[in-house]
């Protein structure tokens, strides 16, 4: 009896254990987000701006490169960190959660992860520095959740990859500070009859390579999207990425981390939603009281804070399993599918909370209704990661 | 130059404040601890001057907190701040002003000092006392909520604003000299991921009493808090109304006089 929260806290490590860094690393970020982010999210978002001082600024931040070692300009934390980090923005901000997850999982990983030290010397430490933002192309009109399937092609001819084909809803690839993307191409046959496909570098800017922004997203308006189009795009044989053929095997592994990125975002829009509904609920009041003691809300708020809880939970976990260099594309694709339904659940009951409100832009619950929607999409549909855990846990194995 | 910034860990400014049955202390169930506000610029103030000066000055903090002011100490050393000084001790969990200043005195007077920062009020107990006393232990001057400060050229004496009521007041002063920050003297910067990396490796010395040579908290029983209270519930609010505003007023001042029995 009598033990005090902070002693249950030390005993059971309900804190998840973080360290002192990560502590510091939260509220940082959550000051920095609530500063500077939260008072221009509106704006940005309405008028469907991607904001290249509040990118200066998060790079100053050095959000830019948080895991890759310092002697390329990173911050060189853990996978943990990295998605405490998105978590404190997502809970102000999708779109520049976005920019940051796409930015460090989709843009600086694959280069860092599979570039040779010439490629990481030459990009890292200007990607780092936030001066430029790299992209990853993978998804084609014709080429979705069946990332295979795609048809834009490279081949070598004197020592020079010719590219041709299109990609479509392409993070960070054509913003004035876009300056390079990982593309993926099919650059053969394999023996075994399949495509063989590989990852090549192609900066902005090089001749037959354009970059269109796409515009009228319903969520992550303030999030720079492209259409990018290769016309006999020439670049360098050495731009190739790792080896020749591992294309496939290097896009399936980025999106294993850039899953837990996406769940952090999840996790973090929905705890800024049910922060929103808590405290208009218990202001709100209707036949007398605030709402918050109407069973019917107080029973929604409770719900939020349980699922939120779980999905934190998982995720850390996953986070856990990478840090200590186990399996974990499981545990990713669980969180990403976890957290993301979590959020969605969360958003629709806090706008239900707001009532007629919630329906209105003054009110900021109504960006994360809208914003959450790409995350059970995006880096693989809801439905892909029920395809990735259903294999997982053996569903087809006889 | 050697630079010194207190820093006090204080319950966040957001956090809703509730006294504890006993009236001992405040329920500490789910409150966020911070930096006190007001250190915040101390610090900044502490690093930008480091800056322009450049060469071996260097800026340390000093902390007299809890074990888990740490969590703040490095949260400064992560702006940027060189090293620390955490002053732990059981016996001072409930030291007031003049007990907090003599150890600090202590303390600051063995790492030495040029120019010292601090806020101009902590928080929480909102005493303002302690730079002052502090001033007295150390027998320099000291300048209550400065809102300008600036080095002067040959670097012995320090120009500073205050913001007074319809106006500023100008000051100077020579060195050593205690200042006490306002807010609005500049833009505390943020911690940023890569200052987290490196405050990691950034030194925290820790002190109790005993290593400080007290054999009991100095200038105890000075002062003691008795008891703290909640605030009382404010009265109910009545609306009179009346046709006329000549019967509403002398409805009202009957009341005055026979319920409220104050006129
Ligand atoms: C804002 C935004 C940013 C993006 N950023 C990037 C980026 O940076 N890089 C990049 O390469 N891509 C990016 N994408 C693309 C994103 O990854 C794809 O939209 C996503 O993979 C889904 O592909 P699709 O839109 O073609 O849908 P489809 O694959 O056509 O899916 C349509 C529906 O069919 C379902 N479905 C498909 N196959 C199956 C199956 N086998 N079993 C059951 N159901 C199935 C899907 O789950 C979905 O519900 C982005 C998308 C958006 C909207
Ligand atoms: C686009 C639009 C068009 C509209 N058109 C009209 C119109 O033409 N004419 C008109 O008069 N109004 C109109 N309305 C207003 C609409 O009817 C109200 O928004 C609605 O009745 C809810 O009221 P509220 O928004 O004040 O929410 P609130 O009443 O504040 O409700 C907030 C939340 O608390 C819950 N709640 C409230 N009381 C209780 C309780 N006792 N027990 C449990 N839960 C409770 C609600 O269910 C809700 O989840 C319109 C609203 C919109 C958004």
């Amino acid at each position: 009896m009598g033990e005090t929260l902070a002693e249950l806290t030390g005993r059971f490590k309900i804190d998840y254990g973080l360290s002192e860094e990560q502590k510091v690393l939260r509220y940082s970020i959550r000051d920095f987000a609530e500063n500077e982010i939260g008072p221009r999210a509106e704006e940005l978002d309405e008028k469907e701006e991607f904001s290249l001082d509040l990118v200066k600024k998060m790079a100053e931040m050095g959000l830019f490169g948080i895991v890759i070692p310092e002697k390329y300009g990173g911050s060189e934390m853990d996978y943990l960190s990295y998605c405490i980090a998105v978590e404190e923005i997502a809970r102000i901000d999708g779109s520049h959660a976005a920019t940051v997850a796409a930015g460090n999982s989709l843009g600086i990983g694959p280069i860092y992860y599979y570039g040779n030290e010439k490629q990481r010397e030459e990009w890292m430490p200007r990607l780092c520095r936030g001066e430029i933002l790299a992209s990853f192309g993978l998804t084609e009109a014709d080429a979705g959740s069946d990332a295979g399937a795609s048809k834009t092609s490279a081949r070598l001819e004197d020592g020079q990859w010719i590219i041709d084909g299109s990609k479509i809803f392409i993070t960070n690839s054509s913003s004035s500070i876009s300056g390079i993307c990982t593309v993926q191409a099919v650059t053969g046959q394999r023996s075994d009859g399949r495509k063989e496909i590989s990852c090549i570098l192609v900066p902005n800017g090089t001749p037959g390579f354009e970059a269109k922004k796409m515009t009228g997203k319903m969520m992550w308006r303030a999030s720079d999207t492209g259409e990018l189009y290769f016309d006999n795009c020439r670049v360098p044989e050495e731009n190739l990425l790792g080896k020749r053929g591992e294309g496939f095997k290097q896009m399936l592994q980025t999106l294993d981390n850039g899953r837990l990125a996406i769940a952090a975002m999840g996790l973090g829009g929905a705890q800024g939603a049910f922060e929103l509904a808590l405290r208009y609920a218990k202001e709100r009041e209707q036949f007398g009281r605030p709402i918050a003691r109407f069973q019917a809300i107080s029973f929604k708020l409770a719900d939020m804070a349980t699922q939120i809880e779980a999905a934190r939970n998982l995720l850390y976990k996953a986070c856990k399993l990478k840090d200590s260099g186990l399996p974990f594309t499981k545990e990713a694709a669980m969180s990403k599918l976890y957290c993301s339904e979590v959020m969605g659940r969360v958003v629709d009951q806090a706008v239900q909370v707001f009532g007629g409100y919630g329906l209105m832009k003054e009110y900021k619950v109504e960006r994360f209704y809208r914003d959450y929607k790409l995350l059970t999409i995006g880096e693989g549909t809801s439905e892909v990661q029920r395809i990735v855990i259903s294999r997982l846990i053996g569903c087809y194995e006889s | 130059m050697k630079i010194i910034v207190l820093l006090k860990r204080v319950p966040d400014t957001e956090t809703k404040i509730l006294i504890n049955q006993e009236g001992t202390g405040i329920k500490e169930d789910g409150i966020k601890y911070v930096i006190n506000p007001y250190d915040e610029y101390a610090i900044e103030e502490g690093l930008k001057l480091k800056e322009k000066l450049g060469g071996d000055s260097k800026v340390t903090v000093v902390c007299m907190g809890v074990e888990e002011a740490t969590e703040n100490i490095r949260t400064a050393l992560a702006m940027g701040v060189d090293d620390a000084v955490h002053i732990v001790d059981p016996a001072l969990e409930k030291a007031g002003p003049f007990s907090a200043a003599a150890v600090l005195a202590k303390v600051i007077g063995e790492e030495g000092f040029d120019i010292i920062f601090c806020g101009k009020q902590a928080v929480d107990d909102d005493m303002a006392q302690v730079q002052s006393i502090l001033g007295e232990f150390l027998d320099i001057p000291q300048v209550n909520i400065v809102s300008v400060f600036e080095l002067a050229e040959d670097g012995k004496k320090a120009l500073l604003s205050r913001r007074i009521e319809g106006g500023d007041e100008r000051m100077e002063t020579s060195l050593p000299v205690i200042i006490s920050c306002d807010k609005g003297l500049n833009e505390p910067r943020y911690a940023s991921l890569p200052g987290i990396m490196k405050a990691k490796k950034k030194e925290i010395r820790r002190k109790n009493l005993a290593d400080l040579g007290f054999d009991e908290v100095p200038g105890k029983g000075r002062s003691r808090i008795l008891k703290w209270l909640p605030l009382s519930k404010g009265g109910e609010c009545r609306m009179i109304v009346a046709e006329e505003k000549a019967d509403a007023v002398r409805e009202l001042v009957q009341l005055l006089r026979e319920e409220s029995k104050v006129i």
